[in-house]
Formats: structure tokens, C-alpha cells, sequence
């Protein structure tokens, strides 16, 4: 405002000193002239929020970013597993503390109750059923609500949520609009929504806690393979095969490091499993660091579908393609999906389109049946490259050319197969139209003297189309 | 345990050994065509194929695709009468256009990116064409040889997979001896057949079962002078041992793959001298001979 540098946080010795958010620069250097300033950064501040997030994840599955200075925990179901409520904000807290974060927590029925708890106090668990009592001399402000809508409150005289709670509602959202009714009613713990959490929500999850991080390679694969064991089971309880999977470790020092892998089918073999995290991990660029260690491994079931047991059959096919599909998981893991492919094919004539190359564990299209089978080069250049060709007569197949310096003589040749590009696909239109891009391709199957057979096209039509005619090679047969 | 009993057991794990090494009639398979009758290549062990000429890798890569699709037949089934009608397969509207064969077990490639950057991206339709099912057929792109070779290794131990291709580009370090016993090893022990295909680089000493060199030939002309089938001269360079542990000698056949029976057959002699079409034009006329033609480098090799 009018250009003057003004503080965006203070931390708590400052507050000490008087200091807070809003005050200019050169009132701050007046009271307390050495004052250590740093330059205010958001996107840095919301990255270090993200990370704190991450961290977070380690108390509750469900997190949610709340504003630039806040996150919201859904801990319902999850507190007894530390200690009770206050137990579990007591050593969260302390962890906190110990990465030398400060920060005010509240544990109350809703989010927005605990939202505004947080912003106004010193922290605290709200027993159930009281947030209506302890929100109530809380500033309208903190409703989260549009800074006219709170002004025209408080020239209203409704100061406090207390106040707002008193009058009837229909009078308030007439001249206020719903949106703080409905806010009003979710902080006094009226209503209640849940967050929607940053993360999607795992279908399950084990989770191993170490009261001494651990860090050496070995123990990190035995937890590792324990978590795996006991998502197997859990999957085979429900019935289920998970199809993504994702390890996180949390290190003592707040830094998560997360590890995903995918499988083509459903599965809960542990031993695979286990083998395509050790292919994972082999294949880091970046090795996991450990640091001082982890004092939390968690293995999540990001994806699950159904799994019924495979019934064996005589032939010993479903074993055979579960098998295929085991190693293809293992490669894909270490090479990277786009390298691990299968093959369809499209029902076009277009050369180009008519092979289909699918990662694996995609599903792969149906396969297109084409009427009859034209013969088709093994490999295809992508794009076709440009060769110097001479035939006899301008509709005819070439006499010889020169592809990568070399000149082959043509013995034998079939064509032309004329192919026209799919008009309705590319820019400009049919060939012959004045914007045409594409042009019709007249193919050869030639063979030269030592039995080395090409495919060649011509790309345009003598006459028919404006460009002059070019010679490509398209692909090479066996 | 006396050690009478020892040296039994010595020779019991001897004649494993060499039951490995010499495959039986069981667990091997021909060419099909009738010059190379006695020749059979061992299932469950790794052969080499190899390019005479760098321009002539295409041709090692469709034969060494069409030994995959011999080694990947079920055994136990009957040769297929040669029929153009496909076999439907089960599953409506799914029948891929070429003749499948029921026990057909799906085919591992691991290429090397350079091969694909050299040579093309492989196209269904041509895998069709030549009698390979699109739908069995499982690629690997490796970013380099070492990978390609880690990566067929781990392929061949899956005993799912009918045969493994490695398509190695040039001559790395790392295919040696030992990475070449390994990939061995690893066929024997699930019964996978590999199969090594290089391109012409200078020759490695490599362990395998069976050593082939491919080059093109003029194929059979069909109708109105279009080039026919596949046509390939092979050079069998090393055997390690024949049916019975017989030394096998090598030899020089002209064979023609058909898709359709999925064998080789012989290639007839050429009806009539090859001649530029058409005869008598420019071409004809002043015949390129063909020791000029190989002075010219006959691939590129980088770029």
C-alpha cells in the first residue's frame, strides 16, 4: 500500500517485540533497528507448506492445504492410534517443534471450527458437542468470509461469531447472503463437511513406525517386504488386487520421499511385489538418502480392482500369461512404461496409423482385421526419408536410387499402391485441394540386385497435384 | 557316503550338464526345408544371428524373427498343412489376419534404440506379413546394450515366453563371453530359446549353441515380376552339436521363409538370369558390376 515495504510475518521473538504483520519497514528498523529482514517469498512459502503437508501425512491420510499459512488434518479415526486427541496434537506438536516449526493446533468437530480456533488462540481440543461455545467470542472476521460482508456485521453491532449465533438465521442470509450462514453454521459445528484432502485416499494402506530411524539398505527392504506381506493379506481379505502402488518413506527430519510402482494386472504376490521394488529402487537416479533415517516406511494401495483366485487350467495359459505380464511389469519398472510395448492395428489404409504400439499394462485395442494381408515392410521410418529416385516413365516405379549414399539398382518392383493421405484427418484437405498439405503416395515394393527389398513412394501425382513429385523410402522388409 | 557313491553322483550331474548342452530331438526344432533336414537348433539355448553386411541387417532381423516363431511352436503339435484360410482365434472380432497356431507362445524383442533409429520402427502389419501374430509379441526398447542384454536375461527366464530376441547394434563391451554363457544359462534353466541378433560388426567370440550369417538374396519373382517371398542366404558358422552330439558341418543354403506353413523352404534356381527391369533400358545396358558396388560403403553408420 502506497509503495511501502511492510512486514508479511514475524516470528515469535519479534511478536515479543511488538512487531506484526502490516507494519511498514521503517517503523519496524525505528523500534528495533537491528532488525533481520528477509525478503518475502509466496512461492517458496507454499512449497515449504507442500513439504510440511507431506510430512503431515504421517499422522493422517487426509490432509488439506489451508491458505498460505495452514493445513487441515481429518483425523477421525486416527487418534486413538496415538494416544488419544490430545496425545496425538501433544507429539504432533512436538515433531513440529523439533524441525523448529512453531504453530498453533486445534482439534475441533469440524474443519471450519477448527479453522478459526487455531487463528485466534493458543490451541487446544474442543470436546465434542462445545465448538458452538468456544467459537463464540471469536471475531466475525475469522468466518473466512469477504472482508465487506464482516465490516457490514460489525457495523451492525454483531461483533462476535456469539453474536451472530443469537440472531435468527433467515434475516442474516436476506441481507448477508447464504454463504455466511452456511459458514456460520459449519464453524458453530452445526453442520459438518468433510476436507477434501491433497492426496487421492489409498484403498489401503500398512505402515511400519520405528522408535529408532532406521537407514541401512537392508532394513529398509525388510520393512519394505513386511509392509508387502500385509497389504497381500489385506487384499486377499477384500478380495482385491492392487494395480498401483506407492511407498512412502518419512524421514525423522520431516523429508518424505515417495516410490510408485504399477503392475498390468491386479495383483497381491508378495514376492513380485517385492521383486519390482527392488527393481524400482535399483533403477533411482537418485538413490533414496536416508539421512538420519526413517522413522516411518507406509506402503499404499493406490488402485485396487477385483481379483478373484485363478482357477489353473489344464494347459497351464492363464499361468503362462501371468507370467508374461510379471516379467513386463519388471521390465517396465525399469526401463519406463513408453519402452515395454505391445502391438495392434488400426483398421486405415494409412501406412502410418496402421500399427498401434501400446505400453504395457494399458489396455491394448482390438485388433483391426484388414480383409486381406498387403504386403508390409518389418520396419517403417518415421518419417520416411527422402531418397534420390530415377524411373523410367513418371507413373512407373523407379529404375534405381540413392538412399544413405548408396545407389541400388532395381531388379524387381510392385506398384504403384496408390495411397491417398485420410483427408478427413489432416489439414488442408484432399489432395488436389489449393491448401492441400498432404499428397497421395504412389508405393513400390522393389527389390535391388543383391535381394535387398524397399518400400518407395512417390509423394504426389504428375499433373494432378501441384508440388513436383519426391521420392521417399518408407521401410525396409526382411 | 562312500565315494563310489560321489563319482555316481559326479556323473549324474555330468550327463545333466551335457543333456543341457546337447539338446535332444525333443526340445529342438529345423529350418523345415529339406536342404537343411539334418540341421536342428536346441530349444532352451541361445543362437546368434548375424548380418554379412550392415545393410543387410533387415534380413537377419526377419531371420532370426522367423527362427523365434519355429522355436515358439509348440513341439508336440503336428506340422501345419500349408492352408491360406486362418485360424479363427477365440474372442469375437479379435482374429489377427495371419494363420495363429494354437500353442503359440508369445515372442520377447528387446531392440536397441540405435537399431530403431538405423533401421525403423518395427510395423505390425510387416510383423503380420511375416506370419507373426501382432498380438504375441512383446517389445523391448533398451537405451543401450547393456540393458538390452540385462534385460533379455530377465526375459529368459520367464519359461512363459516362446523365444527372446536381443537386438545388439554394433559391437558393445559388454557382450562378451561371459554376458553371452550367462543369457546361456538363463535359456537353460527355463527352457526359453534366445536368440542373439547382431548387426555385421567385427565377430566377438560369444558362447552360443549355433552361429548363423544372413544376407539377402533375389527372391523368387512372382507374377509381372514382383518381388516374392523372403528370400535369404544363411551360412552356418558354428554348431555345437548335432542330434546325437554329432558334429554338425556347416554349409551355405538359399532358403525362402513362407509364412503361411511358418517354415523355410529351398529356394529353386532362378528361372532366368536377373536382369534390370526393364531389360535392354538404361539400366541393362551398362550393368553396375558388382565389385564396384561393394567398394561403396555400404551402410551409414551414424547420424
Amino acid at each position: 500500500m502506497k509503495n511501502a515495504l511492510r512486514l508479511a510475518a514475524v516470528d515469535r521473538q519479534a511478536r515479543r517485540c511488538g512487531l506484526a504483520p502490516g507494519l511498514t519497514l521503517a517503523d519496524a528498523r525505528a523500534r528495533i533497528p537491528d532488525l533481520a529482514v528477509i525478503e518475502h517469498d509466496p512461492v517458496a512459502d507454499a512449497a515449504f507448506l507442500e513439504a510440511i503437508a507431506d510430512d503431515c501425512d504421517r499422522w493422517t491420510p487426509l490432509v488439506a492445504l489451508d491458505g498460505a499459512d495452514g493445513l487441515v488434518l481429518d483425523i477421525t479415526g486416527c487418534a486413538h492410534l496415538f494416544g488419544g486427541e490430545a496425545m496425538m496434537r501433544a507429539r504432533l506438536l512436538d515433531h513440529l517443534e523439533r524441525r523448529g516449526l512453531g504453530a498453533t493446533a486445534v482439534i475441533a468437530g469440524t474443519p471450519e471450527a477448527a479453522r478459526a480456533l487455531a487463528r485466534a488462540s493458543r490451541g487446544g481440543v474442543v470436546p465434542p458437542g462445545g465448538e458452538a461455545r468456544a467459537v463464540a467470542p471469536l471475531p466475525v472476521a475469522l468466518l473466512g468470509i469477504d472482508e465487506t460482508i464482516a465490516s457490514g456485521l460489525s457495523r451492525a453491532g454483531l461483533k462476535t461469531m456469539g453474536d451472530l449465533a443469537e440472531r435468527p438465521g433467515t434475516p442474516l442470509a436476506a441481507r448477508f447472503g447464504v454463504e455466511l450462514l452456511v459458514r456460520l453454521r459449519r464453524t458453530l459445528g452445526h453442520e459438518d463437511v468433510r476436507i477434501v484432502p491433497r492426496r487421492p485416499l489409498p484403498a489401503c494402506i500398512a505402515e511400519r513406525r520405528f522408535a529408532e530411524p532406521i537407514g541401512r539398505a537392508e532394513d529398509i527392504e525388510g520393512a519394505l517386504a513386511g509392509l508387502v506381506g500385509d497389504l497381500a493379506l489385506m487384499l486377499e481379505a477384500r478380495g482385491e488386487g492392487g494395480r498401483a502402488f506407492e511407498a512412502s518413506f518419512f524421514r525423522a527430519d520431516g523429508a518424505v520421499r515417495r516410490l510408485k510402482v504399477e503392475t498390468a494386472r491386479p495383483s497381491r504376490d508378495a514376492p513380485a511385489l517385492m521383486r519390482l521394488y527392488r527393481e524400482r529402487i535399483a533403477a533411482l537416479a537418485d538413490p533414496i538418502d536416508p539421512g538420519f533415517g526413517f522413522d516411518l516406511v507406509r506402503l499404499a494401495v493406490l488402485r485396487a480392482e477385483p481379483l478373484t483366485p485363478a482357477q489353473v487350467s489344464l494347459d497351464g495359459r492363464a499361468v503362462a500369461e501371468e507370467e508374461v505380464a510379471e516379467l513386463t511389469d519388471r521390465l517396465a519398472v525399469r526401463l519406463g512404461r513408453e519402452r515395454v510395448l505391445r502391438f495392434s492395428m488400426r483398421d486405415t489404409h494409412d501406412p502410418e496409423r496402421v500399427s498401434v504400439q501400446v505400453p504395457a499394462g494399458e489396455p491394448v485395442p482390438p485388433m483391426a482385421r484388414p480383409e486381406f494381408l498387403l504386403p508390409r515392410p518389418l520396419t517403417l521410418f518415421d518419417p520416411p526419408q527422402p531418397v534420390e529416385a530415377l524411373a523410367e516413365v513418371p507413373d512407373g516405379p523407379p529404375l534405381r536410387f540413392r538412399w544413405r549414399r548408396v545407389v541400388h539398382e532395381v531388379t524387381r518392383a510392385e506398384g504403384p499402391e496408390r495411397i491417398a493421405p485420410e483427408w478427413w484427418r489432416v489439414p488442408g484437405g484432399a489432395p488436389g485441394a489449393p491448401h492441400a498439405r498432404e499428397l497421395t503416395r504412389d508405393y513400390f515394393r522393389v527389390e535391388n540386385r543383391e535381394g535387398r527389398r524397399f518400400w518407395l513412394f512417390r509423394a504426389g501425382l504428375y499433373d494432378r497435384e501441384p508440388a513436383a513429385p519426391r521420392w521417399f523410402l518408407h521401410g525396409l522388409f526382411a | 557316503m562312500g565315494p563310489a557313491r560321489d563319482v555316481s553322483a559326479l556323473r549324474q550331474l555330468l550327463a545333466g550338464l551335457e543333456a543341457e548342452r546337447l539338446p535332444g530331438e525333443a526340445s529342438s526344432f529345423t529350418l523345415g526345408a529339406a536342404g537343411t533336414g539334418e540341421i536342428a537348433l536346441g530349444r532352451g539355448t541361445l543362437h546368434e544371428v548375424q548380418a554379412e553386411r550392415g545393410a543387410d541387417q533387415p534380413a537377419a532381423a526377419g531371420f532370426a524373427l522367423a527362427l523365434a516363431l519355429r522355436a515358439g511352436q509348440a513341439a508336440h503339435l503336428p506340422p501345419i498343412p500349408a492352408s491360406p484360410a486362418p485360424l479363427p482365434l477365440a474372442g469375437p472380432g479379435n482374429a489377427p489376419p495371419v494363420p495363429l497356431r494354437p500353442g503359440a507362445r508369445p515372442v520377447l524383442w528387446v531392440r536397441q534404440d540405435m537399431a530403431e533409429a538405423e533401421l525403423g520402427r518395427l510395423d505390425a502389419a510387416g510383423l503380420a506379413g511375416l506370419g507373426v501374430d501382432p498380438a504375441g509379441l512383446v517389445l523391448v526398447r533398451a537405451p543401450d546394450a547393456a540393458a538390452a542384454l540385462r534385460a533379455g536375461e530377465d526375459a529368459l527366464r520367464c519359461s512363459a515366453l516362446g523365444a527372446v530376441l536381443i537386438e545388439i547394434w554394433g559391437a558393445p563391451k559388454v557382450l562378451d563371453l561371459t554376458a553371452t554363457r550367462r543369457l546361456c544359462l538363463r535359456a537353460a534353466a527355463a527352457g526359453v530359446t534366445g536368440l542373439l541378433l547382431r548387426g555385421a560388426a567385427r565377430s566377438v567370440p560369444t558362447a552360443v549353441a549355433t552361429r548363423w550369417r544372413v544376407s539377402p538374396v533375389p527372391s523368387l519373382p512372382l507374377e509381372g515380376h514382383a518381388p516374392g517371398a523372403p528370400a535369404f542366404e544363411v551360412r552356418l558358422l558354428r554348431h555345437r552339436g548335432g542330434p546325437e552330439g554329432r558334429r554338425v558341418e556347416g554349409g551355405t543354403w538359399k532358403l525362402e521363409w513362407d509364412r503361411e506353413t511358418c517354415s523355410f523352404r529351398d529356394l529353386p534356381a532362378l528361372p532366368r538370369a536377373v536382369v534390370p527391369v526393364p531389360a535392354g533400358g538404361p539400366a541393362g545396358a551398362d550393368p553396375a558390376p558388382a565389385g564396384r558396388e561393394r567398394a561403396v560403403a555400404p551402410f551409414r553408420r551414424a547420424g
